[in-house]
């Protein structure tokens, strides 16, 4: 479990360990859809869930671990009254947040679009003190009601 | 993902299929890239897409901007619902030319 969280008042719905590879992707895309859709999401609010995660993951896989496979990645999702947080921890080196910014849309060039759509489908996304333990940690809130 | 690539009337119809995804986004972006080499027009059809992710929008702005070096038409044709909903978040609904269907596409491929 990650540490410091869930807090008292949260329902932990799912927590889920895996790789960073590639090929676990559709694994968490298919847990996250199950446990979102446990919560009464439909439609696109799943698909809001699905997006972020993976494009969380994605920079964890890429950026955080540089590629390295056998890095361990946590999922943590939590309902808290009407929001579901995600929580996803990693254990790679610590990343300065300032550094994490979406790329202007109008220069149009493949690549960097993963943390715009994060933040246009979430309603919040903060990257959180990094842990005692080194890594870091995401938050991800998004109202279902 | 699954592809298929059909020549019509001197087109290349890509037939994407499935989750173009970190792990699948490589294959979409050589497969295209290689159909644009030949220089005649390209239409990716994505009805049968069921994910996709900002990798795999990568792949198809590689496409595109390779597409316009080389003077040729790259379109998208019968976008599915999630993956239009994708290209819309990254506002390239409007750089991407897109037709409902694949013969829309072919028509402008024949006049282009």
């Amino acid at each position: 479990m990650i540490k410091k969280t869930p807090q008292k008042t949260d329902e932990l719905l799912l927590s889920f360990k895996f790789n960073s590879r590639p090929d676990q992707l559709k694994l968490v895309r298919a847990k996250v859809t199950e446990t979102v859709t446990s919560c009464g999401c439909t439609g696109n609010t799943i698909q809001d869930f699905v997006i972020a995660v993976d494009e969380a993951c994605q920079n964890i896989i890429r950026h955080a671990y540089q590629g390295q496979p056998d890095g361990e990645i946590i999922l943590e999702i939590c309902k808290q009254n009407d929001d579901i947080v995600v929580l996803l921890r990693d254990f790679a080196h610590t990343v300065d947040p300032n550094l994490i910014k979406p790329r202007d849309l109008d220069d149009l060039r493949p690549g960097g679009l993963g943390t715009h759509f994060m933040q246009e489908v979430m309603d919040e996304v903060t990257f959180m003190p990094p842990p005692q333990e080194g890594g870091n940690l995401l938050k991800m809130k998004k109202r279902i009601t | 993902m699954e592809y298929e690539i059909r020549e019509v009337d001197g087109a290349s119809v890509v037939v994407l299929q499935g989750d173009i995804d970190l792990e699948t986004s490589p294959q979409s972006r050589k497969v295209l890239l290689e159909c644009i080499e030949k220089r005649s027009p390209v239409l990716v059809d994505m009805s049968g897409v069921t994910y996709i992710d900002s990798s795999g929008i990568a792949s198809l702005v590689e496409a595109l901007q390779k597409s316009r070096q080389n003077k040729c038409l790259f379109a998208l044709v019968a976008v599915s619902e999630g993956a239009l909903r994708v290209i819309n978040l990254a506002r390239l609904d409007k750089v991407f030319v897109i037709h409902g269907t694949v013969e829309d596409g072919l028509k402008e491929a024949a006049s282009s």
